[in-house]
This record gives C-alpha cells, sequence and structure tokens, in this order.
C-alpha cells in the first residue's frame, strides 16, 4: 500500500495552471510514466491569440505526447490533452470534448472552471483535480464542483507555488484533499499509476 | 438558483420550446448548453428552470429574448488570421481561376464581423464586386447588428491586431469611422449582402455555393446534428466547392467524410469532390 492508499476508482485527471505553473506542470509531464493509464485533461491560462507553440513547448519535456483536442473527439485512456487557445474546453457526456467560444470567465478562455465543472459533471466521483499556482482565482470553483460531487482533489502548496492567488482561493472555497509539492503529486500519479497496473 | 440543472429538466425545456415555437435545442451539445440556461435563469432571476418554463409557455415575445442569450454570439474581425491569409492567397484565386464570380455562405454569422471581414479582404483583392455574399443566423438581434455594422469600440483593439497579422494591405481604421463609443464599418463594404434569418436545425437547402463558412457553430451541437446539418452544407455545395469550420473542428469523424477532401488541415478547409 502506497503513501496515500489511493483507489483506482478514477476515470480522468483534471490540471489546472495559471501564472507560474509552467515549470511545475514540466516537472509533473516529464516524470510521467510513459503509459500512464489515465485521461489528463490540462486547462492552462494562455495567450488568447496565440494558437501554435505552447503545446510545443509542454512536448520538449513531456513524457506523453500532448495533444488539443478538436470538437466531439473522443477522451481516450493515456493520452494528454490541453485546452486550445481562446475555447473554453468542456467535457460532454459520453465522454467526449465540446468546445466553446462563449464569453470569458474570471477573464478567461479557456476558463479552468469550465472545464473542472464539466469535467466535475461527467465522471462525478470519479474525477481527480490539481490546482496549481496561479495569479486570479478560476479554478475555485471548479474544484468546489469536484469535491462536491465526490471526487477528490489537490491543490499545489502555496508556499511552493510562485504565485499562490489560485490555490489560496480554492483553499478557502472548498475542503481539499491534499495540499502537495509538485514532488508529492509526481509520487502521487505514480502511485495511482501503479493501482491501476496490479 | 443554487440547485444543479439536470438532464431532465433540459429534456423538458426542449420539448416545450419545440411544441410551442417549433425550435429544436435537443441537440444541441449539453455541456454548453446546460451552461447557457443557467446564465438565463440568473440574468432574469428564475426560481427555477420551471420558472423559465412557465414564462417562455405564457410569454412568445420572451422567446425572442431567450433565443438571442441561449446561443453564443460572441465573434472576431480576422479570427484565426492564418486562415483569412489561406483564403486571399489560395482558395479565392483557385476558384477564380474557372469561375467569373464567386458565391458565400456565412452561416451562423453572429453580429457580422467574419461577414465584414471577407469583404474587406474582397475589396482589398479588386473583386468585391465578383462576389454573391449570403449571412445567415438563427438570431435576429445579431442580424440586426450585422446589418447596421456598428461594434463597441473596444472591440476594435482586437480587431486590429487579427488585421495586422492577416497582413492586409491597409489599416483596419480606413474602414470605419469611431462616434460614440462605437466603431461604424462602412456600409458600401457589405450593400450587395443578405443577411437573413436561418435556421441550420430544420432549415432546407436554398442555395448553392462555392464557399460555405461554417465557424464555431456547430460545436454547440451533438454529433448527430453536425452530421444532418454536415449533409445540408455538401448539398448547399457545387461540386469542388469549399466548406471551411472553425480551427478546432473537424469533418474526418463525421458520415460524409468521404465526400470531401482535405485542402487545408490547419485551417480546416475542405473540399466537396463527390456528389
Ligand atoms: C460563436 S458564433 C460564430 C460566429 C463566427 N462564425 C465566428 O466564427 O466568429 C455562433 C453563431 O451561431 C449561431 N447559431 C447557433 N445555432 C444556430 C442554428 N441552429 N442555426 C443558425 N445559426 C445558429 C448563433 O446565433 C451565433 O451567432
Amino acid at each position: 500500500m502506497g503513501r496515500f492508499n489511493v483507489s483506482n476508482q478514477y476515470k480522468a485527471i483534471v490540471i489546472g495552471g495559471s501564472a507560474g505553473s509552467f515549470q511545475g506542470i514540466s516537472r509533473i509531464l516529464s516524470a510521467l510514466p510513459t503509459d500512464f493509464e489515465l485521461p489528463i485533461i490540462l486547462c492552462l491560462h494562455r495567450l488568447k491569440h496565440v494558437r501554435n507553440g505552447f503545446v510545443e513547448a509542454l512536448n520538449i519535456k513531456s513524457a506523453v505526447l500532448l495533444e488539443e483536442p478538436e470538437d466531439k473527439e473522443n477522451i481516450k485512456k493515456g493520452k494528454i490533452y490541453l485546452a486550445p487557445s481562446n475555447y473554453h474546453l468542456c467535457v460532454e457526456l459520453g465522454n467526449t470534448f465540446a468546445l466553446s467560444t462563449e464569453e470569458m470567465v474570471n477573464n478567461s478562455r479557456p476558463s479552468i472552471d469550465i472545464t473542472l465543472e464539466t469535467a466535475a459533471y461527467t465522471y462525478r466521483n470519479r474525477l481527480i483535480g490539481i490546482l496549481l499556482s496561479g495569479a486570479n482565482k478560476d479554478g475555485a470553483w471548479g474544484m468546489k464542483k469536484i469535491k462536491d460531487r465526490g471526487g477528490l482533489t489537490i491543490v499545489q502548496e502555496p508556499s511552493e507555488c510562485m504565485i499562490d492567488t489560485m490555490p489560496a482561493a480554492a483553499l478557502s472555497l472548498t475542503p481539499v484533499d491534499y495540499v502537495l509539492t509538485i514532488g508529492d503529486i509526481i509520487e502521487f500519479l505514480k502511485e495511482l499509476d501503479r493501482k491501476y497496473k496490479q | 438558483m443554487q440547485q444543479e440543472i439536470e438532464i431532465v429538466d433540459l429534456r423538458r425545456l426542449t420539448e416545450v420550446i419545440k411544441n410551442k415555437y417549433n425550435y429544436d435545442f435537443s441537440n444541441y451539445a449539453m455541456s454548453s448548453f446546460k451552461r447557457r440556461v443557467q446564465r438565463i435563469i440568473e440574468l432574469y432571476k428564475f426560481a427555477s428552470v420551471d420558472a423559465l418554463i412557465r414564462k417562455l409557455s405564457e410569454e412568445p415575445p420572451f422567446f425572442r429574448e431567450f433565443l438571442s442569450e441561449v446561443t453564443v454570439n460572441v465573434t472576431e474581425m480576422f479570427r484565426d488570421p492564418s486562415f483569412w491569409r489561406e483564403i486571399r492567397d489560395h482558395i479565392l484565386p483557385n476558384i477564380l481561376l474557372n469561375h467569373s464570380s464567386v458565391s458565400i455562405w456565412h452561416a451562423g454569422c453572429s453580429s457580422g464581423e467574419e461577414v465584414f471581414s471577407m469583404a474587406i479582404l474582397l475589396k482589398e483583392m479588386g473583386i468585391l464586386d465578383k462576389a454573391k455574399i449570403v449571412a445567415t443566423d438563427i438570431d435576429v438581434d445579431v442580424l440586426q447588428k450585422a446589418r447596421s455594422g456598428t461594434y463597441p469600440l473596444k472591440n476594435m483593439d482586437i480587431n486590429q491586431k487579427n488585421y495586422v497579422r492577416f497582413q492586409g494591405n491597409q489599416s483596419l481604421d480606413r474602414y470605419y469611422r469611431e462616434e460614440n463609443g462605437k466603431a461604424i464599418l462602412d456600409k458600401s463594404l457589405v450593400e450587395g449582402i443578405s443577411f437573413r434569418e436561418h435556421n441550420l436545425v430544420s432549415s432546407a437547402v436554398f442555395s448553392k455555393f462555392d464557399l460555405i463558412l461554417c465557424r464555431n457553430v456547430m460545436i454547440y451541437f451533438n454529433q448527430n446534428l453536425q452530421n444532418t446539418v454536415l449533409k445540408m452544407f455538401h448539398e448547399s455545395l457545387f461540386k469542388y466547392g469549399y466548406l471551411i469550420v472553425g480551427s478546432k473542428e473537424s469533418l474526418i469523424w463525421c458520415e460524409i467524410a468521404n465526400k470531401f477532401i482535405v485542402v487545408n488541415n490547419e485551417e480546416k478547409i475542405y473540399k466537396k469532390i463527390k456528389d
């Protein structure tokens, strides 16, 4: 039994991050087993009108190839997805993505709240939500939705964050299951992966 | 309203709208449709989905407002500048190789930024008078905005940036004047353009085109409805005509994919090759 005593009830992981999260997310992606079991959905704040470059920058380090999903694409095991610039990335019932150009939420498109909330609605208690460093409160409400629906929530240890507004906002809005450093988040994900391979 | 909207609530809502107004939202993508309904409930301070349903059943004039709010109208001029360059440098020259004129349909044109972008592009190519353009939307309020070509000045910042990256041969402000915090676009650009109400869900083919743009509209539909609408687009295109969807949409999963070829995957430009 591992340190986190995590179960294998989960179907997907969503990770939100903003200012100061790039390094942390790169570390996580480079440390993942190449055959990581669950789909990971990343919603990171990014330049709104620069379509290219970001996924490539993350892919330099990532153990698993990241992709920006297209509308109504199936969400598959073992894949890592990144919310495209200037679109909200929603999870649709039936396990597909749906994109939207709706108004910005928390001044953001993609908005982390929208990705987390729609994922929580679809996966309910079978979702893990992770929120990293960031300078606004986007994601806090989404983390609450995940928790309300029985999912598991992790925020990055605020003292480790370049900018802790985002994790702090989540912590003040909802109980979370773990407050972890990037190093511990990596340990958690590895333990989770082992659980599926037993 | 605090409690969560459930799928059954949405079903009841779409059922009422279908029966009373003959608009069918039952095949819209659930995730965004639910959020739009939630937003309307907050905006008008309804106590529940039922209260919204009651209002719709009892007050027909409210339906038009509902329709306007439930659809997502966010748009930009020259959205995805590289796409507009591709249209200018390759697609239109290609069409005009064999034709003396070009017919274009903007399906889901919203407040018209996309249509004005096309008109400016055509004007800069010197072929605006060779184009026959129809622009349609389900929402009559946005069509009104499109016809007036009047946009909040603050939106012009991004429009301007997109235009610069499109590498137009003017400065965008040559095409509009400022008045009371608004940008009023040069109406002569859209003189020949027909703006019409049209519902992609229920309408039959009404004409044939060389080029159809339907960008960031079908993302609000589920796959079934996308398939139906794509069949209608296929029928509405001349053979070797082009269909263009949003930069994160794809035809490869749809039922009639084999009747198109990919001309440019990055910009989502497809060409009809079979009837
Ligand atoms: C996000 S806007 C897209 C505007 C523009 N094409 C662009 O890419 O920026 C989507 C538009 O589709 C329209 N729409 C939604 N459902 C429709 C339907 N069933 N028939 C026609 N238009 C529809 C909405 O009213 C809205 O104006």
